[in-house]
């Protein structure tokens, strides 16, 4: 039986072996020229899991008399004891000599930081960032506004006026709590539900509309379906449909921006169900060993769809994987303002600082449904919509905190309401009498200049129009 | 010791002359290239040129580039040791480790990472280390690359992204470490896919690739890294895209191909010449997306004959589209079918490579037919 020093010597020396497999180990030069009757010999010992010593050697490592043969460089020489730590280059980590699986933890997972209660009350006054009251009420001005906004353009498609609309109702405050903490020069990659981060950085309701209704005011030229604005001016990339595409974006993006040490952070927006894709895991990965200044933040609305998330993960949400990648990471109340803003505003401050990338997960709720072609009420009650809508709404819980600072009451709300209300529907009705763009854009911005394949692709498109123009609606596009 | 000697030989090498080996029979030696590469005349006008094989003119592009652009940078697996083909040797010693840099194992992240640089401004070069791993990264390069310009109304681009990755076949790759994928880029409009038959070719072109202002894909032909050397300028040059070159004129039979298969039309050319008495006009395409198309056509009607040739398999391969153009724009030029000499629609095999590839003869045999059509 070997001695127990002699045994973790003998598991030192031989690499980890999956149990069973009989491998061919040189422990030293002397080794590689062997006769015949060593090569049968020659094992490596079974990883000793048990540690019950030589007892545990299967009777295959046998030379032909038939006795147990240990490979004599395994013996006795002992390795430095100072150096009894891990050595592998993957990890650093002690050694621990009981089995145990480390249990994810769900049932209680990272918190949730907040900074109002409910009903808008400061719980840690610590904490109250202390906004100004202009700021304040800009806040609650442009998650209404967006609110209106919502409202007419879901209708505008329910009538047929637009093709297709996605609402935000109910993560108004990620939008503008996480848009408030940064510079007007950071660089904004979303998803497709971060609307009131573009209205917060003053986003025209005429080019909202325009990008809808894909008029020829429209920046992104009618190319694109609705809700997918862009904006050079404003540094928001302009959305695409594939999800969590801008993820790794986002951190080739946060990479130049370092380079150019010009205090700019990158933030990008993406849902729960978007991080599930490759490209949310790669993004995170790159953006930690490539040290980039880049604020994810991840709105968790509970559904991807129809998906809840307990369909979408069985780990504790996003926010436990940042860690995984060696990301600084919180989860916050996405319905309350302020803690958003607290979170985004240091993320940035560390970020740029250290250069590094932070994990913001902001916990919300989807009111409205994922689109104008979805009916959430296939998948989930009214009655938890409802609760949401009545009872936690990052809207309802700023105004409390408004209005118990004197801030704001009815007359400033009706007044709002009217004014929001009317600066839409104009805005809309402008919109809806403009023409669409000329029917030349289809073809240009596909290469920086056109190609000649393409240019003769168009003349053959225009020659087809003056032949068939009645059963096209060049009527309602720009000469 | 003898006996021991004996067992380590019989385990791993090919057999030596040594009398204790036991005789096989027709032991087949790997097969020497299909091909012979013939250097170009050294080209005068880019100023003082230096020996260099493909992969050394390639890190000369490169070299140039990280010098006279400050916010270039290149990335991808095991680049900044110098990378599996040593295209970027010396560049992190010498530019900074900040510009050439190894990213984590995911082809998805390094071209997605390498729009986000183009679209903040800075020169993006991104290397995947075979062509053959270009998948995952392919909604990248297709739904975003491709589109960043048309669909955001020209408020943002990633033009400043030039992909690099080693191509084509080269003896013993098999399905993985030989594919030939650019007729799935084709099909895509938005991005340019060049692809060099040299390496005087292969600088200029990268050099215009990565200063086009589009996105680019750049094949480099892997068995043409060591195996082709010319004269290459040391300084910075480029070669224009989108323009097929006629490298020999001819008027019976145009041969249209690009990458290495343009070495072994060359051979072709001389044996048509040599054993029919048939002239052959043979052009390098050269860029891919958007392609010569008028070269290509001026050449057919003159010739009245098209022999198409790549390694990619026949179906669906770019051939194709050239095919289906040329026959559109030259129908009545056409003194018989346009020919296709393409790899089989098999994944790439390994011992069968030297059946699976279009070689000379098979090109040879194709044109005896036209001719004789």
């Amino acid at each position: 039986m070997l001695s127990e020093t002699t045994q973790s010597s003998s598991r030192k020396f031989c690499p980890p072996l999956v149990l069973g497999v009989k491998r061919l180990c040189l422990h030293s030069l002397s080794q590689v020229f062997l006769s015949e009757t060593d090569l049968r010999t020659i094992m490596c010992p079974k990883y000793d899991v048990l540690g019950l010593g030589a007892s545990v050697q299967s009777s295959v490592f046998e030379n032909t008399t038939g006795s147990a043969v240990l490979p004599g460089a395994l013996q006795q020489q002992p390795f430095d004891s100072l150096a009894e730590k891990p050595q592998f280059p993957g990890a650093s980590a002690e050694f621990v000599d009981h089995l145990e699986f480390i249990q994810p933890n769900v049932i209680s997972g990272i918190p949730v930081y907040r900074v109002m209660d409910r009903q808008g009350q400061i719980i840690n006054p610590s904490e109250d960032p202390q906004l100004p009251k202009e700021m304040v009420l800009n806040f609650y001005q442009k998650m209404t506004l967006l609110n209106t906004m919502d409202r007419i353009l879901y209708e505008s498609q329910r009538q047929g006026r637009i093709s297709f609309y996605m609402t935000n109702y109910g993560e108004e405050g990620t939008h503008v709590g996480s848009a408030a903490a940064l510079d007007p020069e950071d660089l904004v990659f979303g998803q497709y539900r971060e609307a009131g981060v573009l209205m917060f950085r003053g986003f025209p309701l005429d080019l909202f509309m325009a990008q809808c209704y894909a008029n020829v005011d429209d920046l992104g030229k009618g190319r694109q379906m609705p809700v997918h604005y862009g904006s050079k001016d404003l540094n928001f990339v302009t959305i695409s449909s594939p999800l969590a595409t801008q993820i790794p974006q986002a951190a080739g993006a946060a990479y130049a921006i370092k380079r150019e040490n010009t205090n700019r952070v990158v933030i990008c927006y993406f849902g729960e169900g978007a991080a599930s894709e490759g490209d949310a895991h790669a993004g995170f990965n790159f953006a930690a060993t490539l040290e980039c200044p880049l604020i994810f933040f991840c709105r968790n609305n509970g559904y991807a769809i129809s998906t809840p998330t307990d369909e979408q993960y069985r780990g504790d949400g996003i926010a436990a994987r940042g860690p995984g990648y060696g990301m600084l990471s919180i989860r916050v109340d996405g319905n309350d303002v302020f803690a958003v803003y607290n979170a985004t505003k240091e993320a940035r401050r560390r970020a740029i600082a250290e250069n590094q990338p932070f994990l913001i997960e902001a916990m919300t709720y989807r009111i409205g449904h994922h689109s104008t072609s979805d009916d959430s009420s296939a998948y989930r009650s009214v009655d938890e919509v409802n609760y949401w809508d009545k009872q936690d709404h990052p809207i309802s819980r700023l105004r409390h905190y408004m209005t118990a600072r004197g801030w704001w009451g009815e007359e400033e709300e009706r007044a709002w309401r009217k004014q929001s209300r009317k600066l839409v529907m104009e805005a809309f009705e402008r919109a809806e009498k403009r023409q669409k763009p000329h029917p030349d854009l289809l073809f240009s911005d596909v290469y920086l200049e056109m190609p000649p394949s393409l240019e003769k692709q168009k003349e053959s498109m225009w020659r087809h129009l003056q032949q068939y123009r009645e059963h096209y609606p060049l009527d309602h596009y720009e000469k | 010791m003898a006996a021991a000697v004996r067992l380590l030989l019989r385990a791993g090498s090919a057999c030596n002359a040594s009398s204790v080996c036991a005789p096989h029979t027709s032991t087949q030696r790997r097969h020497a290239a299909h091909f012979t590469f013939q250097p170009e005349p050294v080209p005068s006008q880019y100023g003082p040129t230096q020996k260099m094989n493909l992969f050394q003119s390639v890190t000369s592009a490169l070299d140039n580039t990280l010098a006279s652009d400050p916010t270039a940078v290149i990335f991808g697996e095991d680049v900044a040791f110098g990378g599996v083909f040593r295209c970027t040797v010396g560049l992190r010693d010498k530019y900074g480790k900040d510009r050439v840099f190894n990213t984590p194992l995911c082809e998805q992240g390094i071209v997605g990472f390498g729009i986000g640089l183009a679209v903040a401004g800075a020169t993006a070069i991104a290397e995947i280390q075979f062509a053959d791993y270009i998948f995952p990264a392919f909604d990248q390069i297709v739904n975003e690359a491709a589109k960043y310009r048309y669909r955001s109304g020209n408020l943002f681009d990633c033009g400043n992204l030039t992909i690099r990755a080693p191509w084509g076949c080269v003896g013993h790759g098999a399905l993985y470490h030989s594919q030939s994928p650019e007729a799935f880029f084709a099909h895509c409009p938005g991005i340019k896919i060049v692809i060099p038959r040299s390496p005087v070719q292969a600088k200029g072109l990268l050099l215009s690739c990565i200063i086009d202002k589009n996105p680019c894909i750049f094949f480099e032909p892997k068995i043409l890294y060591r195996a082709a050397v010319e004269q290459v300028p040391m300084e910075s040059y480029q070669i224009p895209l989108s323009q097929a070159e006629v490298l020999q004129e001819g008027s019976d039979i145009t041969l249209l191909a690009w990458g290495t298969q343009v070495h072994v039309m060359r051979e072709v050319a001389a044996m048509a010449q040599e054993k029919l008495g048939v002239s052959c006009e043979v052009i390098d395409l050269r860029t891919i997306q958007p392609w010569d198309i008028e070269t290509v056509c001026k050449s057919v009607v003159k010739t009245g004959r098209l022999l198409v040739s790549h390694e990619a398999p026949v179906t669906g391969g770019f051939a194709a589209e050239i095919s289906s153009t040329v026959q559109e724009e030259c129908f009545l030029n056409l003194e018989a079918p346009i020919t296709r000499v393409c790899g089989y629609d098999t994944p790439f095999p390994h011992i069968f490579e030297p059946f699976y590839i279009p070689d000379k003869w098979k090109c040879f045999d194709a044109v005896k037919r036209m001719i004789n059509y």
